[in-house]
Parts: C-alpha cells; sequence; structure tokens
C-alpha cells in the first residue's frame, strides 16, 4: 500500500507532463478548426451602456469585417487599442467589438477614456457568444468575409507587424473573391 | 566588444556549472574535502560569470547599444535611464538572465555556507543547484541568447512598451525571481535528502531559512504585481485570477506550507517524507510558472515570448527535474521514517490540518488556471474558466485556513488540550461576534457577507493576539517579566505572530476592496463638483503637459470634506514612439481607503471621469508588507540548535561516515 502511495505523485505528473506535451503541439492562435470557413454561430447581442446599437451575426455580412473580443480589465487591449484606433480612423476595415466580462458601463467608461474604434459593439457579460465563438482570452480577433463566414483567428494583440504581414493581406484577398 | 565578453562569459559559465555538479556527487559520495571544495569554488566562479554576463547586457542598455538585436528591440535613446536599466528583464531573454543571475547568487550563498552542513549533505545540495544552472544556461544559449547583434546599426530602438515603464513593474519580476529561484534551495535540499535517504532536523534547521527567505520574496513580488495593477489600469483591480498571476500564487501557497512543515520536521522529526514532496513541489510549481509565462501553452495577457522550440526546452527541464525528483522519492521515501509521536489534539495535528488545506487551495487554483488545457486536449474544445470559479471555490478554503491559524498556534507540540485551547479563545471569539453584529448593524450594503468576512479578520487577529499575549504572560505577570519573556521567545515564534496579523490586516483590506467599494461615472467640465462617497470633488482644470517621452493630458481635482480640502492629480499619457496611452490614476489615500478618480478622452461636452473610492485598500499592501516581515523575521532564526558538544559531534560523524574507509 504504502509503495503505491509513494508512486502517486509521479503519477499526478506524468498525466500533467502528457497533457503539456499535447498543449504544446497545438498552436494558441489557431482556431479550432471546426469554426473556420463556417458560418459564425446565430447571435443577437444588446448593445453596451450608453450606446443605440448592438451586434447579431446578421450584421457582419455584407463586407470583409473585423469581431474583436475586448473587455477594459484585459491590459492587453489597452496595449492593441492604438492600432486599432489607427485602422478605425484609416478606413482600413469596419471593426466589429464583442465587449466581454464587463459590467455595465465599464466598457463604455473603457471607450470614453481611450476612444472608440467600433462601429457596432455587442456586449456579453456572460460570454456565452465568446464560448460558442472558442474564445480564449482577449483580445482575440476574427477575420470575417462577405458571406459571413469566419476565415481566421488572430489571439492576442494586434501590432502593426501582425496588420501588415497577415490581416491586412488577407482582408485584401477576401475583398478580391 | 562587451556584449562578446557577455556572450562568452556565458558559455564558460554552463561549462563551469557542468563540472560542478559531478565534482560535488564524487565529494559527497568519497567524503573528500578536495572535491567538496572544487565544487564550492564552482558555486563562486559561476556567479562571477553570470554576473558579467548580466552586467554586460546593462551596460548594453544603459549606453543604448543597439548593435544588439536585444536592446534594439526592447530600448530606446529617449527613455528615462532608470528604465533603460530596468529594460534589462523586461524582454524573455533578459529575464531568463536575471532567472540565473539570481539562481547563481543562491547558489553562491549556500556554498558559504559549507561548513555548518555536514560534508555529504552540502556536497549533494550544491550539486543539484549546479543540474539546474547548467539547465537554464543550456536553455538560455541554445534558445535564448540577449546578446545577438544586428548589422547595420539602427538609428534608434524600438521603444519599450509604456505600460513596462513604470517602478512597480520594474521592480516586480525580480521580487518573483527571488522567490520563484530561491524555492531551488529547500528543492536542491530535498532531493539530498532523498540521495541520502536521510532527512533530520538538522536538515530542517538548514532548508528552512532558505524556504522562508523565497517565501518572503515571493509574498513581496506578487503584492507588488498586484499594486501595479491597482494603480496602472485605471480601474483599480488588482487581482484578475489571470493564470500568470495564478502561476505565482501556486509556489506561494504550496510553499506557505512548506515552510509550516518544515517546523515540525525541525522541532518533532515527524512528516519528513510530506516536506521532501513538498519541497519539490513548491519548486516544480515555481518551473510550470516560468513554464507557462513562456511556452503559449496557455494563452495569457501576460505573455511576452510565445515561441513553442523554448517551450520543447522547457518541457525537457520539467521532464528532468520534477519527474527526476518524484521518481527518486518514489524509490525513496520509504526510508525517511519518522520518530516523533504526537496525540491528536496538538501543534503537530493542526499543521497538518494547515497543510492539507494549503494544499487543496493550491490544487483548485492549478485545477482552475490548467483545466481550458485538459478540456481542450481530452476533448479539443476550448473553454475559460473565470474569477467566479476562484471566486466560489478559493475563498471558502482560504477563509477556513484563516479560522484555523488562529486555534492552531494555541496549541502546544505533542499533546495539546482542546477544552483548554477553547476556553482561552472564547475572547477572541466575542470580538469576532461583536464586530459582526457592528457590521451587520451599520454596514450600508453587503451585510452578511462583510460580517462575516469581518468576524473571520477580527477572529484570527485576536487569537494571534491571544497567542502571543499568553506566552509572554501579558496583564499576569510584571511588565518587566513580559518583555524579558518577549524577549526570550524565539524569533520564529515572532515572525509567525507578526505573519498571522499581517494576514488578518490583508483579508481586512481585501474585504473592504472587493466588498464596499464605490464608484460613479459622469462627464464633468473643468468647475464642476460632484458629491461621491462624503467628498465634494471639484475638476479644477485639465491641461496639457510633456514628460520625458510623452505628452500628457493632466487634470487636476479637488476634493473636501468636512473642512478638509485637498488636491489630486491624474494624468492620461500618450507615447508617440509605440503609439500608446495610459492612465495614471488620481489617486489619494486617505484614513479610510482611497479615493481614485481617473478620466477619458473628451469627445465633446466635457470629459468622462470615473470616481471610485476603495475602502481600506492600504491594509491591502500594508497587510502584505507586514506579513513578508513576519516571513523575515522567522528567516533570521537559526532555529533552536543541538547542545554544542552534541553538534560538533554531529558534524564529525557525517564526516567520519563520509570518509573512506
Amino acid at each position: 500500500m504504502k509503495n503505491v502511495l509513494v508512486l502517486a505523485p509521479l503519477a499526478v505528473f506524468a498525466a500533467i507532463a502528457g497533457a503539456f506535451a499535447v498543449g504544446l503541439t497545438r498552436d494558441p492562435s489557431a482556431i479550432p478548426s471546426a469554426l473556420i470557413d463556417r458560418p459564425l454561430p446565430e447571435f443577437d447581442l444588446p448593445p453596451i451602456q450608453g450606446f443605440q446599437q448592438g451586434l447579431a451575426s446578421a450584421d457582419l455580412k455584407g463586407e470583409v469585417s473585423l469581431l474583436n473580443v475586448f473587455g477594459s480589465w484585459c491590459v492587453s487591449c489597452h496595449i492593441e487599442h492604438p492600432v486599432l484606433m489607427q485602422l478605425a480612423a484609416s478606413g482600413a476595415v469596419p471593426i466589429r467589438g464583442l465587449n466581454w466580462k464587463d459590467k455595465p458601463g465599464d466598457g463604455a467608461a473603457w471607450l470614453a477614456r481611450l476612444g472608440n474604434p467600433y462601429d457596432r459593439i455587442g456586449d456579453d457579460p456572460e460570454g456565452r457568444v465568446i464560448f460558442d465563438l472558442g474564445v480564449t482570452g482577449a483580445p482575440e480577433t476574427f477575420v470575417i468575409d462577405k458571406e459571413g463566414r469566419v476565415r481566421y483567428k488572430h489571439t492576442g494583440p494586434i501590432t502593426p507587424e501582425v496588420w501588415e504581414k497577415t490581416l491586412r493581406p488577407l482582408i485584401e484577398e477576401l475583398r478580391k473573391a | 566588444m562587451i556584449p562578446e565578453i557577455g556572450h562568452f562569459a556565458l558559455i564558460l559559465a554552463l561549462l563551469v556549472s557542468l563540472a560542478q555538479a559531478p565534482v560535488l556527487f564524487i565529494g559527497a559520495r568519497t567524503g573528500d574535502e578536495a572535491f567538496a571544495s572544487f565544487g564550492r569554488r564552482c558555486a563562486y566562479v559561476l556567479f562571477a560569470l553570470v554576473a558579467l554576463a548580466f552586467a554586460s547586457l546593462a551596460y548594453s542598455y544603459i549606453v543604448s547599444d543597439f548593435s544588439v538585436i536585444n536592446v534594439f528591440e526592447n530600448s530606446h535613446s529617449q527613455k528615462p535611464l532608470i528604465y533603460k536599466f530596468t529594460g534589462t528583464w523586461g524582454n524573455h531573454e533578459g529575464s531568463m538572465l536575471l532567472w540565473v543571475l539570481i539562481l547563481s547568487v543562491f547558489g553562491a550563498a549556500l556554498a558559504r555556507q559549507g561548513k555548518a552542513i555536514p560534508l555529504e549533505l552540502h556536497a549533494l545540495t550544491l550539486a543539484v543547484q549546479g543540474l539546474i544552472a547548467a539547465a537554464f544556461l543550456a536553455f538560455i544559449l541554445f534558445t535564448s541568447n540577449p546578446f545577438g547583434r544586428l548589422f547595420p546599426v539602427p538609428a534608434d530602438g524600438q521603444g519599450l512598451n509604456p505600460l513596462l515603464q513604470d517602478i512597480g513593474l520594474a521592480i516586480h519580476p525580480p521580487f518573483l525571481y527571488l522567490g520563484y529561484v530561491g524555492f531551488s534551495i529547500p528543492f536542491s535540499f530535498a532531493v539530498a535528502a532523498l540521495i541520502r535517504g536521510r532527512a533530520d532536523s538538522v536538515w530542517a534547521r538548514l532548508a528552512r531559512p532558505w524556504a522562508l527567505a523565497a517565501w518572503t520574496f515571493l509574498t513581496i513580488g506578487i503584492t507588488l504585481g498586484a499594486w501595479w495593477a491597482y494603480y496602472e489600469l485605471g480601474w483599480g483591480g488588482w487581482w484578475a485570477w489571470d493564470p500568470v498571476e495564478n502561476a505565482s500564487f501556486m509556489p506561494w501557497l504550496a510553499g506557505t506550507a512548506l515552510i509550516h512543515s518544515l517546523r515540525v520536521v525541525e522541532r518533532r522529526d515527524a512528516l519528513k517524507g510530506w516536506a521532501v514532496l513538498l519541497a519539490i513541489t513548491v519548486f516544480s510549481l515555481s518551473l510550470v510558472g516560468t513554464f507557462l509565462v513562456r511556452s503559449g501553452i496557455l494563452t495569457s495577457v501576460h505573455a511576452f515570448a510565445v515561441d513553442p522550440t523554448r517551450g520543447v526546452f522547457i518541457l525537457m527541464i520539467l521532464l528532468a527535474a520534477i519527474g527526476g525528483s518524484l521518481s527518486l522519492y518514489a524509490a525513496r521515501a520509504g526510508s525517511l521514517t519518522a520518530t516523533g509521536a504526537f496525540a491528536p489534539v496538538s501543534r503537530e495535528t493542526a499543521l497538518i490540518i494547515n497543510n492539507i488545506f494549503l494544499c487543496v487551495a493550491c490544487a483548485t487554483v492549478f485545477f482552475g488556471t490548467f483545466y481550458p488545457l485538459f478540456i481542450a486536449v481530452l476533448t479539443g474544445k476550448t473553454i475559460s474558466v473565470g474569477a467566479p470559479y476562484f471566486n466560489t471555490v478559493f475563498v471558502p478554503i482560504a477563509s477556513l485556513t484563516m479560522f484555523l491559524a488562529a486555534a492552531g498556534t494555541l496549541l502546544p507540540w505533542k499533546r495539546g488540550d482542546i477544552v483548554d485551547a477553547a476556553r482561552r479563545l472564547a475572547p477572541a471569539a466575542g470580538a469576532a461576534l461583536a464586530a459582526a453584529i457592528i457590521v451587520g448593524v451599520f454596514a450600508a450594503k453587503a451585510k452578511i457577507i462583510g460580517a462575516g468576512m469581518i468576524a473571520l479578520v477580527v477572529w484570527l487577529a485576536a487569537g494571534t493576539l491571544t497567542d502571543f499575549t499568553g506566552r509572554i504572560k501579558l496583564f499576569r505577570a510584571p511588565l518587566k517579566d513580559s518583555l524579558a519573556r518577549a524577549r526570550g521567545l524565539p524569533r520564529a515564534a515572532h515572525g509567525a505572530t507578526i505573519a498571522h496579523l499581517g494576514l488578518a490586516l490583508f483579508a481586512f483590506g481585501a474585504a473592504g476592496i472587493s466588498i464596499w467599494k464605490n464608484e460613479r461615472i459622469l462627464m464633468m467640465t473643468p468647475g464642476e463638483s460632484v458629491a461621491f462617497a462624503g467628498y465634494d470633488v471639484t475638476l479644477k482644470s485639465v491641461q496639457n503637459g510633456r514628460g520625458p517621452n510623452y505628452e500628457a493630458e493632466r487634470a487636476v481635482y479637488e476634493a473636501r470634506k468636512n473642512g478638509a480640502r485637498f488636491e489630486l492629480v491624474g494624468e492620461r499619457r500618450f507615447y508617440p514612439i509605440r503609439a500608446m496611452q495610459t492612465t495614471e490614476a488620481a489617486i489619494s489615500p486617505r484614513a479610510t481607503g482611497d479615493l481614485y478618480i481617473s478620466f477619458g478622452e473628451n469627445t465633446g461636452g466635457g470629459w468622462p471621469v470615473r470616481l471610485h473610492f476603495f475602502p481600506l485598500v492600504g491594509c491591502l499592501w500594508w497587510g502584505a508588507a507586514v506579513t513578508a516581515l513576519g516571513g523575515a523575521l522567522a528567516m533570521s532564526d537559526r532555529g533552536r540548535k543541538p547542545a554544542k558538544a552534541k553538534r560538533t559531534a554531529i558534524a564529525a560523524t557525517s564526516r567520519a561516515e563520509a570518509a573512506p574507509a
């Protein structure tokens, strides 16, 4: 009995290490294959406090757009924010926001403080749509094509480099299609 | 030239660390003092070489040598000097170099202790340290070299994230690393004990100060991170159960269990196998903490180096260190038998229960942090676990642990009397009940949960003081006698008292900020006033200003209460080099809490102003500081030394035993 017990820590570690090893083979920025090239899950979210327009999956059809998950609590969203502001100011691509896990008013206050790059924002305080989208953390950004299908997911803040090297070429290609 | 010297020093350091371990293993095996002293010198040389490498990198940062890729990517000539220097570890490569520097400092300090430790134990412990150093030096040289060059030399650097240009965030990682890395020494002691097949009270007395030092640094490091989040993020959040925060909290929880269990080994020669297992666990969690930030295995807002190659390397280090030490544990733990027996009601039992609770708390954090990963591996689905899980599961366990902490210190070693302890705790229970009633009657909101939390805080503080005043017989003996008794108490006892009081103070602050915070958002123009949380707050002016490398919009507020008036200044900063904005909230610490104001961009019609009142938040920081002070005080306790003649005899026999026949 005692011999079995002293082996327990090793067994637990082996299981954890196995999970780490498998986890390492996953690209953390890759979307679960189930969603890529598939239509967005249907949703219709209310606006955040102080805004008129909410966000529905139907709003994401007709043109190539970005769907960006953000929260006022998220440090990397602060880092990403000026890049989104520049994209919005230059009219490069319409950006739709998904405000995640914010208390009423927090998201609006955050945007009032730093500026608003989004043309529509849906409020998802409980993370229902976030769950359906398989979001692992904020910020996360989906590239949505004209038919409203998910074509790409970027995890982490969009930097100027990510925009130039990955997102912009993809968006230009999707516009031609 | 300077970076090449650093690079070369690092290569030499790897070679020295590769020599250190085998030489010391031979020394431990044969008891040959020549091998042991060679090994000790390896530890000193290792420190000198790593320090030289670190100094080279720091120099390149200070003089803004942009021919070094690492400096080019993470620094900028326009940055204030202090942040050029702290930028040395504000990136992956530099932070790993700092990690190894701290490891080599601990290694050299351990080497200096050589005379006081039986040769075999010392040599084995230092050998394990050498192995860890070798693994991490190889990791740096093969995957994360900070000394790579760039040609042509760029005119200027790519700046540093302005969020990182902050003194709180600059000194947060060094303290965190002092904690993580400090736990490598109890780990090495544990591995050495397993190799020898012996852990005794001498072993625990030697390992305990190191564990306490690491624990104290980790306490400070975690607090600095929370403090930074509080004043920098603009909404007063201080803990978000983010994976990286959890990564530093798990070794803290397990480390807290370790410092308590080592006390049992030292005093009572029991729980040895458990203490050894804990020492291994704590350092394993520290390694996992390092792993978590750098591998991209969990997506986290903190990850600044997402690179699977490095992840594979670190996974190999984890497998060797944790898998190796746990295999050794499985093979040898049977030989660590306890000699001290104790009754079911005793200090020993109380500390075992404390250990169980702390480990369960640690396990719940671990589970919550890694659950998304396990689910992803098993089902391919991606989910997230947030603060609600942690608050529901962790807070009750933590509360229970604090509840029992007050009772545990009152029980004597070996055999206690539960009726006597209950009788002595009656006043503390009365005080807690009175506090609960006062809160229940007068609190503006959250009466029940608030009453419960405050009662717990009062209970812990009063119970701790009951124990302390009982030991020094305060008011029962003449004051002079009591003072003499207080002086006579071991520093470890004072440390425990202070740390438990600090914990109560911390919990008081945590209850205040999470239960009774007050908040209001409105549009204001200069000259406008608003009544908030008992204050009259006026926005006096908003003006543009300029800092060393940023432009700022500066808001000046005036607050009045009962005739007293004071000014607060807050800023929104824009850093043109990275096109980023940061918020410097206006914070004014008052007697009952912080008045905390941040403001946003004027979009016409005034500035959006967000007012907060965070009650008791000062207790949060001071409580953590007092807790750390308790740890430092306990660390300075050398423990109960065996009688002098006996100690010499022990040292002599262990050296003689180790000598070749």
